[in-house]
C-alpha cells in the first residue's frame, strides 16, 4: 500500500493468502506538489517584489506614525484627539502589519516548503536511568541520616513552617485595618440628620417631593466625616412621593412615612449596586446589575429578580422647619448579606 | 345634540357634568392666572381648534373632557408641556397598547400641537412649554450637569444617553434625537415610567446644565467608534467579531499552502 | 561584505558557545520540526496579544497614577471641570486625552486583553476539540487552565485601576459576593478593601496586584506552558505520513521563525487598527467613581459576563437561610461561587475524567477529529452553551432594550434555557458528530459523486463515482474507535469477592455513556464488498455484532454506483 499507483485500485489489496487485512494502512506521505514559485522564475519574482513592498509599507507606516505624532496634537477639541488617534493608530497598525505580512509571504512563497519528519520519542526515562535516580535519591538520603534522627527532622520540619509566620501574621494583622465588621450594620444616618439632595447637599422639604418625584438623598452631615466614600456608601437614600391611598405599610411601621413619602436604602439587598430605577406609575424600583425588582408601595418587597430582602426602610419625619429629617439609622444592616447580618 | 341628549340620564352624566364644572372653573382660573402653563399667550381660538383636535385625536381614550378613563389618565393639570412631549414625539396619540407608547412621527403639526397644549393647559394648571433660554444647551454648564445625570438619569438612560432596559418590556429611550426642550418637558412632566423632576429637585438651570451635557455627547468622544456607547457587552461582542475573526482569518492565510 | 558579515558572526558564536554552550541547544532547536495548521496559531495569538499587554503596559504605568486621592480636574475635559475625582481616575484622563499616543495605548491595551481572553478561550477550544489534552499533555492543560484563571485575575484587575464608576460597581458587586462567603465573608471583604468598600487601599492594591504578581505569574507559567510544548513535541492532525512516532512539519528556523515571529507584527498590527478606529473604554463617560451611581448597561468586560449573568439568572425567593442567627446567602453563593466552580471544574478535570474511563496509558500525538469523538465533541459543546446562554444573559437588559422584549421574560427564558440548552446542544452535537461520519464512511464505500449519470444499454441510470485516492481515504479510516469497556465479574473463580470492583463498575457505566453510540470506520473487507456488486449489503448486516446499539453505517437505499477511476487532479481539500 505504499507505492502511489495503488490509488487507482478499487480494492485494498490482502495479504499473501488473499485474506484482506483487518485495517487500513498508511499510504505514507502524500506527494509534494511544486508552488507557482518553485516553478515559474517570473512568478519568483514577482513574490518576491510583493515581500519588498510589504516591508515598504511598514516603513511608510512608522514613518507616518512620526510624522502624525510630530504635527498632529490631541489638542483640546473631541476632533483634535480623535484624529491624533486615528493617524497614531492606523500608522502603528501599518508598520506592525506590514512586517508580519512581508514575514509570512516570504516564508509561504520563497522558503523551502518541504515537509520533514523528525522521529518523536517516548517521554519515560529508561528503567535503568529510573533505577540509578532512584538510588541517587536513597544513597544522599543515608548519608544526610535523616530517616534516623526523629527529633532534628521534628525541628526542621517545625523551624520551616513556623518561618512563614513573621511574615504572614503581619500581613493578615495590618491588611484588614481594624476588623471591626460591626461597622456594616451601622450608617451615619441618627435622629434628626436633615435629608440632603445627592450630589448638591441641598437639604429638601417635605413640600417639594411633589407625588410622583424621586430625589437621590445624602444624609446632609456627610462632609463632616473623615471618609465620605465610605459613609455615602453605606447611607445612601432613595426617596419618593406617592399618592398616600397607593401606600400600603406593614404593622410597626406606620409612623415611617410622613404623607406618602418613603425613604429606602439605595444599597441593593443583592451584592450591594445602587437600586436606583425608579417606575413612578407601578412604583416599582429596578437594579439595573441584576434586575431585583423592588415594591416601594409595599414596603419594598421583592417582586422579581435575585434579591432575597426587601430594602431597609429609613424612617423619616419633619423638622421644625419643614426640612425632612430621619427619626432614626436604619433598624438592621443595610447591602448585601453576610454570615454575621443578624448578630 | 341628540346623542348628548340621549346619554342625559346616563349614569355617568353627574360626574360628567361636576367635571365639566370643575373644568370650566379650572379654565377661568387658568385664564386669570397670567404665569401659568403658557395659557396667556394662547388666544381663544387655539384654544378652541385645540378642542376640536382633543375630540378628534385623544377623546376616545381620555374622555370627551379629558377626565380620563379606564384606559388613560386623566389630562387635567398635566399642563402643555405634557401634551408637547407626548404628541410632537409621536407617542401621543397611541397607535396601540404596549408597555409603554413609543415614539414615531408626529401624527400633528407643530401648530396643532401648540393649539392641542394650549386646549390642555386650559383645563387646569400644569408645567408649561419651557421657553427656548430656558433650554439653551450653550448657557448651560456640561461638568454639573453630568454630575446630576449621573445621580438621577444614567441608571436609566446610559451614561451618555443611549437607552436601557425597565422591567416586563417598558425601556428610557435613548436621547440622541430628542430636542433640548422635549428633553426639559420629560424632566419636569414624569412621562410613563419616568418620575418627575420638579423644579426643587432638579432646578431650571440645572435642568439646562443636564441638557447641555445631554448634547455635548452628541459630538461623540475621542477613540473611534463609539459601538452603540453600550459598554463591555458591545466591545466584548466586537472583540470576537473584528478581533478574533481577523486574526483566525490571518491564521488561515498563514496555515494555508502558497499555490 | 557577506564573507564579513559571516565572519563577524561565526566571531560572535564562537564567544557565546565558549562561555555558554549554546551551540548545542542550537542545534537541536534550530531545525526543530513543527506541523502547520491555521489553529495552531490560536495558541500564539494569546501569547503575542500578552506580549503587547506587556508592551502597552509598560506605557500606561509610567502615567498612570495609582492612588484615591481625592483632586480637582482641570484639564481639556469640558464635562469634568472641577470635578472631584481620584487620582486615578483624573491621572486616566490625563493619559486619554493629553499625552500624545496615550489613548492609542489605552485602547491598545484593552483591545489586547478582551483578544488575549478570547484567544486564550479558543485555544482551549481546539485542544479540547481535537483531544489534544490526552497522554502526555495532561499537566500542560491544566498549566493552560491556569492561565485562563490567572487571565482572568489580570483583566478584573485592570479593569477596575482607572476608577470610574463602571469598573466601581464592578467592584462593588464584588464585595457582595465575598460578604456572602459563609463565616470568613465578612473579613474577607476587609482583607481586600483594607477596611469597609470602597476604603482608601484598594487601587493601589488592585495596581500591585495587575502590574506585579499576576503578569510574573503569567509569564512564569508561559515559560513552563512552551517549555512543555518543546519537551512533548507539537501535535499533528491526521493524515497520511502521520503517526504517532513521529512529526510532520517545517523546521523553526528559518520557515516558523518567519511565519510565527511574523505572526506577532499581525497581531499586534490588527489590535492597532481596532485601537485606531473603535472606542474602548471610554472611562469619562462613566465618570469617576461615586457609589451612589450606576448607569444601564453596567455590565464587566465579556470574560466577566458569564458571571453577571449567573447572577441575575438566580432566583431570589426562599435562597437566603437563616442557620442559628447566621445568614447564609444561597442567591448569591450558587450563581457566583457553585455554577462557576461546576463549569471550571469540569473544564480543568476533563482529561483525568476520560483517562480514567478509557483506561488508556499510551501517549496521543495525533489529534482526533472532532466526529470521531462524539460524547467529547458533545460534552465540550454543551458546556460552551451553558457558558453561553449565562454570557448572553448577562446582557439581558440590552436585548430586551434594543429588540423591545420584556426583561423578566427574559430573564426566565434564559432560566429554563440554562438547564435545557446543553442537553439539546449534547445530543444535537452527538448526532451531527455520528452523521458526519457515517458520511465518511459513504464517502470512503462508494467515492465522490462525479454528477455524471451514465445510462446503460438495458436503460438503468447510473451515476457515476470517483473513488477516493489513498490518502483521502486514510484521513476517513484512520481512527481506532473505543469501545465500552468491559470487566471482570465482581466475584473472581473461588467465588471471593474481587477488590475494586465497584470502580470499575462506575468506569463501565461512564464508557458506556461515552462509547456506546460510534461509528465504525471501513475496513478493507468492506471496501472490496462495497465494489463487488449488491454484495455488501449482506455483508454489512453479518459485521455488525459488537454492540447491539451500534449504529449502521451503509448507504442509503443501498443503491448501484459505478466507479470510475481517480485521475488525482481534484484532491479532496479535506486531505489536508
Amino acid at each position: 500500500m505504499t507505492d502511489h499507483n495503488s490509488s487507482t485500485d478499487l480494492t485494498p489489496r490482502g495479504g499473501g493468502d488473499g485474506r484482506l487485512p483487518a485495517r487500513f494502512t498508511d499510504p505514507g506521505h502524500a506527494p509534494h506538489k511544486l508552488r507557482r514559485a518553485d516553478v515559474d522564475p517570473d512568478a519568483n519574482k514577482r513574490a518576491e517584489r510583493q515581500v519588498v513592498l510589504l516591508f515598504g509599507v511598514s516603513i511608510l507606516g512608522t514613518i507616518g506614525f512620526l510624522v502624525a505624532y510630530a504635527l498632529v496634537r490631541p489638542g483640546e477639541t473631541i476632533g483634535s484627539m480623535r484624529l491624533s488617534n486615528l493617524l497614531l493608530g492606523l500608522g502603528l497598525f501599518l508598520g506592525m502589519f506590514g512586517i508580519g505580512a512581508a514575514a509570512v509571504h516570504w516564508a509561504k512563497t520563497l522558503m523551502n516548503d518541504h515537509e520533514v519528519s523528525q522521529e518523536r520519542h517516548t517521554l519515560i526515562s529508561s528503567p535503568e536511568t529510573r533505577a540509578a535516580a532512584v538510588q541517587d535519591l536513597k544513597d544522599g538520603a543515608a548519608d544526610s541520616s535523616i530517616g534516623r534522627r526523629g527529633v532534628l527532622k521534628g525541628a526542621m520540619v517545625s523551624a520551616l513552617a513556623l518561618a512563614p509566620l513573621s511574615i504572614a501574621v503581619p500581613l493578615i494583622g495590618e491588611v484588614g485595618e481594624d476588623w471591626d465588621i460591626s461597622k456594616f450594620g451601622r450608617t451615619i444616618w441618627a435622629k434628626g440628620v436633615r435629608l440632603a439632595q445627592d450630589p448638591s447637599g441641598r437639604p429638601i422639604r417635605a413640600a417639594e417631593v411633589t407625588i410622583g418625584s424621586a430625589f437621590h438623598v445624602i444624609p446632609d452631615n456627610l462632609e463632616e466625616f473623615e471618609h465620605p466614600l465610605d459613609e455615602k456608601a453605606k447611607a445612601i437614600v432613595l426617596m419618593v412621593r406617592m399618592d398616600p391611598r397607593d401606600l400600603k405599610e406593614a404593622p410597626g411601621r406606620e409612623g415611617w412615612s410622613y404623607e406618602g413619602i418613603v425613604a429606602y436604602s439605595k444599597v441593593c439587598t443583592h451584592v450591594g449596586c445602587p437600586v436606583a430605577l425608579y417606575e413612578q406609575q407601578t412604583h416599582h424600583l429596578l437594579c439595573p446589575c441584576h434586575q431585583s425588582t423592588f415594591d416601594l408601595a409595599d414596603g419594598a418587597k421583592v417582586v422579581f429578580g435575585p434579591a432575597n430582602r426587601p430594602l431597609p426602610q429609613l424612617p423619616i419625619s419633619v423638622d421644625d422647619e419643614g426640612y425632612l429629617v430621619a427619626q432614626s439609622d436604619f433598624l438592621e444592616p443595610v447591602g448585601p448579606s453576610y454570615w454575621e447580618r443578624l448578630k | 345634540m341628540k346623542a348628548l341628549a340621549a346619554r342625559r340620564h346616563h349614569r355617568s352624566a353627574p360626574v360628567v357634568l361636576l367635571l365639566l364644572a370643575l373644568l370650566v372653573t379650572g379654565g377661568l382660573y387658568a385664564a386669570l392666572v397670567p404665569s401659568s402653563a403658557g395659557a396667556a399667550e394662547a388666544t381663544a381660538r387655539d384654544i378652541e381648534y385645540g378642542s376640536e383636535l382633543f375630540q378628534a385625536n385623544c377623546a376616545t381614550c381620555h374622555g370627551m373632557n379629558a377626565e380620563g378613563t379606564q384606559d388613560a389618565p386623566s389630562l387635567i393639570g398635566v399642563g402643555a408641556a405634557s401634551v408637547d412631549f407626548q404628541v410632537s414625539t409621536g407617542r401621543m396619540p397611541m397607535e396601540a397598547n404596549g408597555p409603554q407608547a413609543l415614539a414615531k412621527p408626529p401624527q400633528l403639526t407643530d401648530e396643532q400641537v401648540a393649539a392641542l397644549a394650549a386646549y390642555v393647559a386650559s383645563l387646569g394648571y400644569g408645567p408649561a412649554i419651557p421657553t427656548a433660554e430656558q433650554v439653551d444647551p450653550a448657557e448651560g454648564d456640561p461638568a454639573n450637569g453630568m454630575q446630576l445625570f449621573r445621580t438621577n438619569c444614567a441608571m436609566c438612560h446610559n451614561a451618555v444617553g443611549a437607552g436601557g432596559a425597565l422591567s416586563e418590556g417598558k425601556f428610557a429611550p435613548a436621547l440622541w434625537d430628542s430636542t433640548p426642550t422635549v428633553i426639559y418637558e420629560a424632566m419636569v412632566t414624569g412621562p410613563q415610567a419616568m418620575p418627575v423632576f420638579n423644579d426643587a429637585n432638579l432646578t431650571p438651570e440645572e435642568k439646562r446644565d443636564v441638557i447641555s451635557y445631554i448634547l455635548a455627547q452628541r459630538d461623540g468622544s475621542p477613540g473611534g467608534i463609539e459601538l452603540g456607547a453600550l459598554g463591555p457587552v458591545s466591545e466584548g461582542m466586537w472583540a470576537w467579531i473584528v478581533g478574533i475573526g481577523l486574526l483566525v482569518a490571518c491564521s488561515v492565510w498563514i496555515g494555508a499552502k502558497s499555490s | 561584505m557577506t564573507t564579513t558579515i559571516e565572519r563577524g558572526a561565526a566571531a560572535g558564536a564562537d564567544y557565546l558557545d565558549q562561555r555558554t554552550g549554546i551551540g548545542a541547544a542550537v542545534k537541536s532547536f534550530a531545525r526543530k520540526v513543527f506541523p502547520d495548521h491555521w489553529s495552531f496559531l490560536l495558541g500564539e495569538v494569546a501569547l503575542y496579544s500578552f506580549v503587547v499587554l506587556l508592551i502597552s503596559g509598560v506605557f500606561l504605568t509610567l502615567f498612570f497614577v495609582p492612588s484615591m486621592a481625592e483632586i480637582h480636574y482641570e484639564g481639556p475635559w469640558a464635562a469634568m471641570q472641577g470635578v472631584e475625582m481620584s487620582e486615578a481616575y483624573a491621572s486616566t484622563l490625563r493619559l486619554s486625552f493629553e499625552v500624545r499616543g496615550g489613548l492609542l495605548m489605552r485602547q491598545v491595551h484593552h483591545w489586547a486583553a478582551l483578544i488575549f481572553m478570547a484567544s486564550i478561550v479558543t485555544h482551549m477550544m481546539r485542544v479540547f476539540f481535537t483531544g489534544a489534552f490526552r497522554k502526555p499533555r495532561e499537566l500542560n492543560w491544566l498549566v493552560g487552565f491556569v492561565l485562563m484563571i490567572l487571565g482572568l485575575a489580570a483583566g478584573f484587575s485592570g479593569y477596575s485601576l482607572p476608577d470610574d464608576v463602571l469598573s466601581g460597581n464592578g467592584l462593588r458587586i464584588t464585595d457582595g459576593v465575598v460578604r456572602a462567603i459563609p463565616i470568613i465573608g465578612s473579613y474577607l471583604s476587609y482583607f481586600i478593601f483594607g477596611g469597609e468598600f470602597p476604603g482608601q487601599d484598594l487601587i493601589p492594591r488592585l495596581f500591585t496586584v495587575h502590574v506585579l504578581l499576576v503578569p510574573a505569574l503569567i509569564l512564569a507559567l508561559i515559560v513552563v506552558h512552551l517549555l512543555m510544548v518543546v519537551i512533548h513535541k507539537h501535535t499533528q492532525y491526521p493524515g497520511s505520513g502521520r503517526t504517532d512516532q513521529n512529526v510532520v512539519g517545517f523546521p523553526l528556523f528559518p520557515v516558523y521563525v518567519a511565519k510565527a515571529g511574523g505572526f506577532f507584527f499581525i497581531v499586534f498590527g490588527v489590535i492597532a487598527l481596532m485601537a485606531a478606529t473603535m472606542q474602548i473604554n471610554p472611562v469619562w463617560n462613566y465618570g469617576p467613581f461615586d457609589p451612589s451611581i450606576v448607569s444601564a448597561g453596567a455590565q464587566p468586560d465579556w470574560y466577566m459576563l458569564f458571571l453577571e449573568g449567573s447572577l441575575r439568572l438566580m432566583p431570589g425567593a426562599g435562597t437566603e437561610w437563616v442557620i442559628g442567627g447566621y445568614t447564609l446567602s444561597l442567591n448569591v453563593l450558587i450563581p457566583a461561587v457553585v455554577i462557576p466552580g461546576i463549569l471550571f471544574s469540569l473544564l480543568a478535570l476533563y482529561p483525568f475524567v476520560e483517562a480514567f474511563v478509557t483506561r488508556d496509558t499510551g501517549e496521543h500525538h495525533v489529534l482526533d477529529r472532532p466526529r470521531n469523538r462524539p460524547f467529547r465533541t458533545a460534552f465540550g459543546v454543551a458546556v460552551l452553551t451553558a457558558f453561553f446562554v449565562l454570557l448572553v444573559a448577562g446582557a439581558n437588559d440590552l436585548i430586551a432594550a434594543h429588540f423591545y422584549m420584556s426583561l423578566n421574560d427574559l430573564t426566565r427564558i434564559f432560566r429554563v434555557l440554562f438547564f435545557v440548552a446543553p442537553v439539546v446542544a449534547f445530543i444535537l452535537t452527538k448526532r451531527i458528530c455520528l452523521s458526519l461520519q457515517r458520511k465518511d464512511r459513504e464517502l470512503v464505500l462508494h467515492g465522490h459523486e462525479t454528477g455524471r449519470i451514465v445510462r446503460f444499454a438495458h436503460g438503468e441510470y447510473i451515476e457515476v463515482h470517483r473513488p477516493l485516492d489513498e490518502h483521502e481515504r486514510w484521513l476517513r479510516v484512520a481512527y481506532e474507535p473505543e469501545h465500552p469497556l468491559e470487566i471482570a465479574p465482581p466475584v473472581d473463580s473461588r467465588g471471593v469477592r474481587r477488590k475494586g470492583y465497584r470502580l470499575d463498575k462506575v468506569r463501565q457505566r461512564m464508557s458506556q455513556a461515552f462509547f456506546e453510540d460510534r461509528i465504525e470506520p471501513v475496513t478493507p473487507a468492506e471496501l472490496a464488498a462495497a465494489h463487488s456488486h449488491g454484495a455488501h449489503d449482506e455483508l454489512e448486516g453479518g459485521s455488525h455484532v459488537a454492540s447491539p446499539r451500534e449504529l449502521e453505517g451503509s448507504a442509503p437505499g443501498g443503491g448501484r454506483t459505478i466507479a470510475e477511476p481517480a485521475d488525482g487532479s481534484t484532491p479532496d481539500a479535506r486531505n489536508r
